[in-house]
């Protein structure tokens, strides 16, 4: 399966330096990122059947951002804390994917 | 009166009966590059041993005009014959009458040569080619996917079960496959997937192709679902022959025993391995190098290609062979490998094949993606198939074995029979540049060039402890071998292990993390 000379790549396990081939699934692995507070996303594929804000409003924990439909269950998403929509992604009609970005907050001024 | 008149009628509806789903259907079927059932049967089987049973069933479906149809065998041939004069059964699911589909009495036939197999302890060969369920039937065909699994289960560890997908098999049909132990699938035939293509786009407006979605490629590379790839429908019953005669008929047999042949790997052991351990290289041309006819049938070559397992023989007898990879990954132990070694280990622990394990490797993959993938759970799995095993396990340590790996792969503390290593393996908690920085740190933090004192460390710690002679003083590892030594000493650790006994207590069934 392998070319006569394969092109090695530098790869690091407990600081020691080895010469060695990547797999395709080891290419395809997602840098982690921590979480942003401020991004509603979706956390199953569904799709958008209500929107109840708009950008500049003032929104309180407890609010409705949107009604969701995902496996033939309607979802209702709240506001987690109180904060400011920047924006809004989504419209209805809108078919999600997983972890797709809907409403953008404003920062939570410290 | 002559019976001629019966036997003819005999004769006629068996042509009828064996013609599937016509001609038109069968001509269609050949366009997509298929075989039909029945070709398929007879190419794996011994020539002529074919015995069919239930030609003649009909389905029972009464609901949506269903009663006015008549589908040939119920869209799956079932029977009897041998590979190597020995007696297997065999089902294949016939895509040319209503689409392979899975009715009450389609089910009833794959478990009534399921039950046969077990009760008369041969293995089961199912040919996957459906297009699922059988709507019309309604919750018949759960009933009877449900009373398949129950059988793949209760024969699992007892007979061989192999699973080959020539053609789609989709929803609820994959969990069969699922539960069997080995799964073969061929480039552009083979289509694995709980929702298809179509249910992905309506719902969530995503594009993707049969063969990207659940393809032969992407079960041998991705998922893990499958163990054989091949390019096509005969490549893979060569494969099918291969792998059978390697393994034994039923758990309470060993494998067939082959007279010894020498190894032909045109290489020398000792010019396989680069000296300095951050340099890969194949660890299957040490297995060659060791077994008979230096012939190794790889399982799941192209996942988690990290870790390397498979069959071969020394002296005659089957071994499965447990390998890290260095040429990938530097051969780590993460997720996949961890998964794709242990359940081979549990396979052959349940057959009765010795487990011979070739050690190469710097320690657990590192990243946030390993551990929230569960590396710790799936990790875990190796410890545990390795633990139970109560076949001979014998362990040769090439060159690094440091840390958790060196306790995960076959370690003499998770009850290796015997142990051995090469003059150049490292069995340590970790590599030396990392053991340095550690026990060294404030002599390197103090030094007036730090990077000078590091590197004096490293090379103190590797001259004390990177090598094996600091475990073969404790009696951890049995014995420093020469290379040239190691196939004669696998040998011999295989003959005394032969009548091997390792009782365990008494328990209805373990809990392994899974």
């Amino acid at each position: 399966m392998e070319d006569n000379k394969p092109k090695y790549e530098v790869f690091v396990v407990n600081t020691a330096q080895y010469y060695t081939l990547l797999t395709k699934k080891y290419g395809m692995r997602k840098k982690w990122q921590p979480a942003d507070l401020n991004e509603i996303r979706s956390f199953i594929p569904g799709t958008i059947l209500e929107v109840y804000v708009k950008p500049g409003q003032d929104v309180h924990a407890g609010d409705k951002l949107l009604k969701y439909e995902a496996m033939k269950m309607q979802t209702i998403l709240e506001m987690p804390f109180a904060g400011t929509v920047k924006e809004v992604l989504v419209t209805v009609g809108d078919k999600v994917r997983k972890d797709q970005l809907m409403i953008q907050l404003e920062e939570l001024a410290e | 009166m002559s019976l001629k008149r019966n036997i003819l009628d005999l004769r006629r509806r068996k042509k009828e009966a064996q013609q599937g789903g016509g001609e038109a259907a069968i001509g269609k079927q050949v366009a997509m590059g298929k075989k039909t059932a029945r070709e398929r049967i007879k190419a794996i089987l011994d020539e002529n041993s074919f015995h069919e049973y239930d030609l003649f069933v009909e389905h029972t479906g009464k609901d949506f005009d269903m009663e006015k149809k008549v589908l040939h065998g119920d869209g799956v041939i079932i029977g009897t014959g041998t590979m190597y004069n020995q007696p297997v059964c065999i089902y294949a699911q016939d895509f040319t009458v209503a689409g392979g589909s899975l009715g009450l009495m389609h089910a009833r036939k794959i478990t009534k040569i399921m039950d046969h197999a077990l009760k008369m302890r041969v293995p089961i060969i199912g040919i996957n080619d459906s297009g699922g369920a059988r709507i019309q039937e309604g919750v018949n065909s759960l009933a009877g996917y449900g009373e398949i699994f129950y059988r793949n289960t209760e024969a699992s560890g007892v007979i061989p079960q192999l699973s080959v997908i020539l053609g789609p098999c989709a929803g609820g049909a994959v969990y069969s496959p699922a539960l069997t132990d080995f799964v073969f699938v061929v480039e552009n035939i083979s289509k694995m997937f709980i929702t298809g293509p179509s249910v992905i786009k309506t719902v969530l407006g995503e594009e993707i192709s049969m063969e990207e979605l659940g393809g032969a490629l992407v079960h041998s590379e991705v998922t893990g679902n499958a163990h054989f790839y091949a390019l096509s429908e005969d490549e893979c019953f060569e494969q099918i022959k291969k792998l059978i005669s390697f393994i034994p008929w039923n758990n309470t047999q060993k494998a067939l025993r082959f007279p010894t042949q020498a190894p032909t790997f045109p290489i020398s052991i000792e010019d396989i391995v680069p000296s300095d351990p951050h340099y890969p290289y194949d660890i299957r041309d040490i297995i060659k190098a060791i077994s008979d006819s230096s012939d190794f049938f790889e399982v799941m070559e192209l996942f988690a290609r990290n870790i390397v397992i498979g069959f071969g023989r020394i002296a005659g007898n089957t071994v499965g062979f447990v390998a890290n990879q260095p040429m990938y990954l530097a051969g780590v132990l993460d997720c996949d490998s961890s998964d794709k070694a242990a359940r081979f280990v549990r396979y052959c622990d349940a057959f009765n094949i010795p487990i011979v394990t070739l050690e190469d490797m710097p320690g657990y993959l590192p990243g946030v993606d390993q551990e929230h993938s569960g590396v710790i759970r799936h990790g875990a799995k190796l410890l545990y198939a390795y633990s139970e095993a109560t076949v001979p396990k014998v362990t040769v340590i090439i060159r690094k074995a440091y840390g958790g790996g060196y306790i995960a792969m076959n370690s003499r503390h998770l009850g290796a029979d015997f142990v051995y290593a090469w003059p150049t393996a490292e069995i340590a908690v970790m590599g030396p540049e990392g053991a340095a920085n550690i026990v060294f740190r404030k002599e390197i933090d103090e030094a007036e060039n730090p990077a000078e004192m590091r590197k004096q460390k490293v090379q103190e710690y590797k001259d004390k402890f990177a090598n094996p002679f600091v475990a073969a003083s404790k009696g951890y590892i049995d014995e420093v071998i020469e290379p040239l030594e190691t196939r004669a000493r696998l040998i011999h650790s295989l003959e005394i292990s032969e009548h091997k006994v390792d009782k365990r207590p008494a328990k209805k069934h373990g809990i392994p993390p899974f």
